[in-house]
């Protein structure tokens, strides 16, 4: 937590992106959470991707639920739309907010405690829906503005900073995502600023339901020895399966790798995402495989990251439900209230 | 590349840009701190320990601390460090219970300095605060040397002057007035353990070009002029005046020939606007009194009829520049223009003089007529005399005469102690740490987005009607406040431990001038390229910390740090803290060691 707002003065050579803004025009208020914080990482690699993507700040719309990660949208995308909502209801709220208005890039911002625990059944179905969204999931495994008790994610056998041992089977939301139909499925970590930047970049491009779960160390209440969400016990069983290059159709591809050992996706929307594999034989199309893949990782002590898993025919909601191309505010009264008659003609049809 | 050796005091001191570009190091984050705080005795008393007449240098020094600030590289205009300096004079009411007094028992040696201006009077200062019986020899009535003769007083009040030169020889100085050395062999004989030299470079340079001789009367050398105004010997010239030369002597001449009488004054110069040798703000305060300034014109002859000047004759010439970028000034070839006038005065440069200095005592002078002085001792190739300001190197300015004056006196008390004048003792240096609480610094360290506040000047026509007016009125306190906001506290270091770190990112994250990157370590040049924001001032520092866990290194581009202190605020576990810098320079043991702020 800082008392100062961070200084308006920038570094004169600042670059700026194709909409003419700069990084710093991605910022949001100064962050009041405790220094150090892994969702603060979160918020600047968001920044950073939007950034990179040109995305206009005022077509992106976060929402959050509660608990530490979802204050963090006040600390990124001044400039963007927000909704902090009730406790484990993002997801309801989200899925609203994207039927009412498509046009809208949705960013859902959430925590373990708020998608693991209270809002597990908004968590799902959202993801089932195949809601057109962004859901980034800050995921210390533990109620930091609690004071340090376990979450829903802490892993079986981890340490609290009072020494308690969980005996609780953690809940997986990157396993769990894959098993309930989500098309892009990630797991990143708040200390890997490359790894998170670029799977946010690929997930904002995602037509469809993305996740990332992203392991963000608590610094005050889950960073000691013991605990498996600590910066220095993610650095250490990181195992990344790719790294990611997002291919927006303007840039050059700019490095070569040998062949064999980079795979390109191409959604349907025409952007490619292009991986370069770090394990050998692991298919980023393959679902059940990614399934097995975290399972194995799992049980190994290893912590997978990278993009798992990605449809590349992935359709969203809209499409399911066969809704208007037309955002809500921009119909007129007459098509939103069509009348008697109208109710009359779908009333008789289902008689 | 190496990791940084903060350990080296040199370090610090070059990331102190203002006070590492101060001839004499002033630590000037550290009074314009105390300004701000409104303890302007202290800030007064921090640039009397080492700049000596911190009121004369608060309305005349060149600053080269001001092209160096940081804040000039940050947004458009350095602070204005030499006018808060004077805001420290100008109120810091009776200090004089506060300044040292040279011990009673003096250590038997005695040094004599030969004139009062700047350079006698640091040294003498701090020799006489070391015991020493000081002896100024000066030509003229008073002491102050060009600071009194060649100053005008509408920039330079007299008072301002008596009271700074007061100080000094309030210390049990004598200073022989009226007295000109004539003869350095005759001085070397009386018993003096060492003699400074400090007489300036006294001779301005002429024009021979025709009619020189024949319009004399009228034609006056701009220093002389400037020291017979001083003196009220003169008080009048005539209407139409032309000031030839460039340079801050210039601007003093044409300003004070607008005072006096003189109602169309022109400069004209030979090289361009740019190239001109005059501070930007004297160019500025010339032409805001109506002084055009014309360039590209050399002047070829001086008019006359009848014995009396009436005007120059310039070719009109224009800059061409060859493969080394040498400049050349060519005739255009357009026919030569005339400038009618009543006055000129010439202040095409100064020249040093020592026709009183014979050379067959042991002092060894090059082909140009300068002695042979040791740049770092100031010592001449005679083992008692030493040279400082002007006398020394050619023609500088004032703060580069105290800076030598204070590196002489080290010399000359060496010298008297039998020790090596070239084994210089080391500076003093403080390192602390500002932290009072979690979000509280010893320091302001919310960082100002005010632009450069002017300093008010009196109205033109009241400036101009006396030639004593102080045009500049200085900062008042609230101005003074707003201003010394401005400094960004560059001496508060960002001192980084890599053993505290957990490779957070929260500092990478809050900085708002993208210093800092953790990266994996490469060669400097290579590394400066792919920081968060690239490092492309190579006179700036890459400070680079090693010893993380996870092998990366710590790099952070010294250049455009705010020293806010959020990478501070944000640490987690202390890695980072905000650490104060104070460096002193040496002086001469004893002189006013105590002074040194706390």
């Amino acid at each position: 937590m800082t008392f100062l707002p961070k200084p308006k003065l920038h570094h004169p050579e600042l670059p700026t992106n194709a909409i003419g803004l700069t990084r710093r025009d991605y910022e949001g208020a100064i962050s009041t959470l405790c220094a150090g914080c892994g969702h603060d990482s979160i918020s600047a690699a968001i920044i950073r991707a939007c950034f990179e993507l040109a995305l206009p700040p005022h077509r992106i719309a976060k929402l959050s639920g509660i608990g530490c990660s979802s204050k963090t949208p006040t600390y990124f995308l001044g400039q963007a739309h927000g909704f902090n909502s009730v406790h484990g209801r993002m997801p309801s709220v989200l899925t609203g907010a994207n039927l009412a208005n498509r046009d809208l890039i949705y960013l859902g911002v959430s925590g373990d405690g708020d998608s693991a625990s209270i809002g597990l059944g908004q968590f799902a179905h959202a993801l089932r829906r195949g809601v057109n969204m962004v859901y980034v999931v800050e995921n210390n495994g533990v109620y930091g503005l609690t004071k340090g008790q376990f979450s829903a994610t802490s892993d079986r056998g981890s340490k609290s900073k009072k020494g308690a041992v969980n005996a609780d089977s953690p809940i997986d939301l990157a396993g769990l995502a894959l098993e309930l139909g989500a098309s892009f499925v990630a797991r990143s970590f708040s200390g890997d600023r490359e790894q998170l930047v670029s799977l946010l970049k690929a997930a904002l491009l995602h037509p469809g339901a993305a996740i990332i779960d992203c392991i963000s160390p608590c610094v005050a209440f889950n960073n000691h020895a013991g605990s498996t969400k600590s910066y220095d016990y993610v650095r250490h069983h990181n195992e990344a399966v790719n790294r990611i290059e997002v291919i927006t159709g303007r840039e050059p591809i700019a490095v070569d790798y040998a062949p064999g050992t980079t795979v390109a996706v191409t959604q349907h929307d025409g952007t490619v995402l292009r991986l370069r594999k770090l394990a050998a034989d692991y298919d980023i199309e393959d679902r059940s495989a990614a399934i097995n893949f975290l399972e194995s990782r799992r049980r190994e002590g290893e912590i997978a990251t990278g993009l798992l898993y990605v449809e590349p025919g992935a359709e969203d909601l809209h499409t399911h439900l066969g809704t208007l191309e037309t955002p809500l505010n921009a119909l007129d009264e007459a098509a939103l209230c069509p009348g008697a008659d109208a109710l009359a003609a779908i009333n008789a049809a289902l008689r | 590349m190496d990791a940084t050796d903060i350990a080296d005091p040199d370090y610090f001191h070059k990331v102190v840009d203002c006070q590492y570009a101060c001839p004499a190091h002033t630590p000037v984050p550290e009074y314009i701190r105390l300004i701000a705080a409104g303890r302007h005795a202290d800030a007064y008393l921090v640039n009397w320990h080492s700049n000596v007449l911190p009121g004369i240098l608060g309305r005349t020094c060149d600053r080269p601390c001001e092209p160096a600030c940081r804040r000039g590289r940050v947004e458009e205009a350095p602070v204005a460090i030499c006018r808060l300096k004077r805001v420290a004079a100008d109120y810091k009411g009776d200090i004089r219970d506060r300044l040292p007094v040279a011990p009673e028992q003096r250590n038997g040696k005695r040094v004599a300095f030969i004139g009062a201006g700047p350079a006698s009077l640091a040294a003498a200062r701090d020799l006489a605060l070391g015991g020493y019986e000081c002896v100024i020899f000066e030509a003229d009535a008073r002491a102050g040397g060009m600071v009194r003769t060649q100053i005008p007083r509408f920039r330079l009040p007299e008072t301002v002057i008596d009271e700074e030169v007061g100080y000094i020889l309030d210390l049990g100085i004598t200073l022989r007035a009226g007295t000109r050395i004539d003869s350095l062999r005759a001085l070397l004989d009386e018993p003096f353990d060492a003699i400074f030299v400090g007489c300036g470079a006294p001779r301005g340079r002429d024009l021979a070009i025709p009619g020189r001789a024949e319009a004399a009367a009228n034609i006056h050398i701009g220093i002389d002029w400037l020291s017979s105004v001083s003196f009220g010997h003169i008080e009048r010239i005539g209407r139409r005046v032309v000031v030839l030369g460039g340079g801050n002597t210039a601007m003093d001449c044409c300003r004070s020939a607008r005072r006096l009488g003189g109602e169309e004054v022109r400069v004209v110069v030979r090289s361009g606007y740019a190239e001109m040798k005059a501070s930007p703000w004297e160019k500025e305060d010339a032409l805001r009194e109506d002084i055009p300034i014309l360039n590209f014109m050399v002047p070829i002859e001086f008019t006359h009829e009848a014995g009396r000047l009436t005007g120059v004759l310039f070719e009109k010439v224009a800059a061409r520049y060859d493969d080394q970028g040498r400049r050349e000034l060519v005739p255009t070839g357009e026919p030569p223009e005339h400038i009618p006038c009543d006055d000129v005065l010439v202040a095409v440069g100064q020249e040093n003089a020592f026709p009183w200095i014979e050379r067959d005592i042991g002092l060894t002078f090059d082909r140009r007529g300068m002695p042979i002085v040791d740049s770092l001792t100031l010592q001449s190739s005679h083992p008692r005399v030493f040279f400082g300001g002007d006398a020394a190197f050619g023609p500088k300015n004032i703060i580069w005469a105290v800076a030598h004056g204070h590196e002489a006196a080290v010399s000359i008390d060496r010298f008297c102690r039998g020790l090596d004048p070239r084994q210089r003792p080391a500076p003093h240096v403080r390192l602390a740490s500002q932290k009072m609480g979690i979000h509280e610094w010893s320091y302001d360290n919310a960082v100002s987005t005010d632009q450069r506040y002017a300093v008010p000047h009196r109205a033109k026509p009241e400036a101009l009607a006396d030639i004593r007016a102080e045009v500049e009125l200085g900062y008042d306190d609230r101005l003074a406040f707003a201003e010394a906001q401005r400094c960004l506290n560059c001496d508060v270091q960002t001192v980084f431990s890599a053993r505290l770190c957990i490779e957070c990112d929260a500092c990478v994250d809050i900085c708002p001038m993208d210093c800092i990157t953790f990266a994996a370590d490469g060669p400097e040049d290579e590394l400066r390229a792919r920081l968060n924001a690239p490092a492309l001032n190579p006179d700036q520092a890459i400070y680079l910390a090693n010893g993380l866990k996870t092998g990366r290194v710590m790099a952070k581009d010294e250049d455009v740090c705010l020293h806010c202190g959020l990478c501070a605020e944000r640490c987690p576990t202390g890695a980072w803290d905000m650490q104060r810098f104070l460096l002193t320079t040496a002086q001469v043991e004893h002189a006013c060691r105590s002074l040194s702020p706390a």
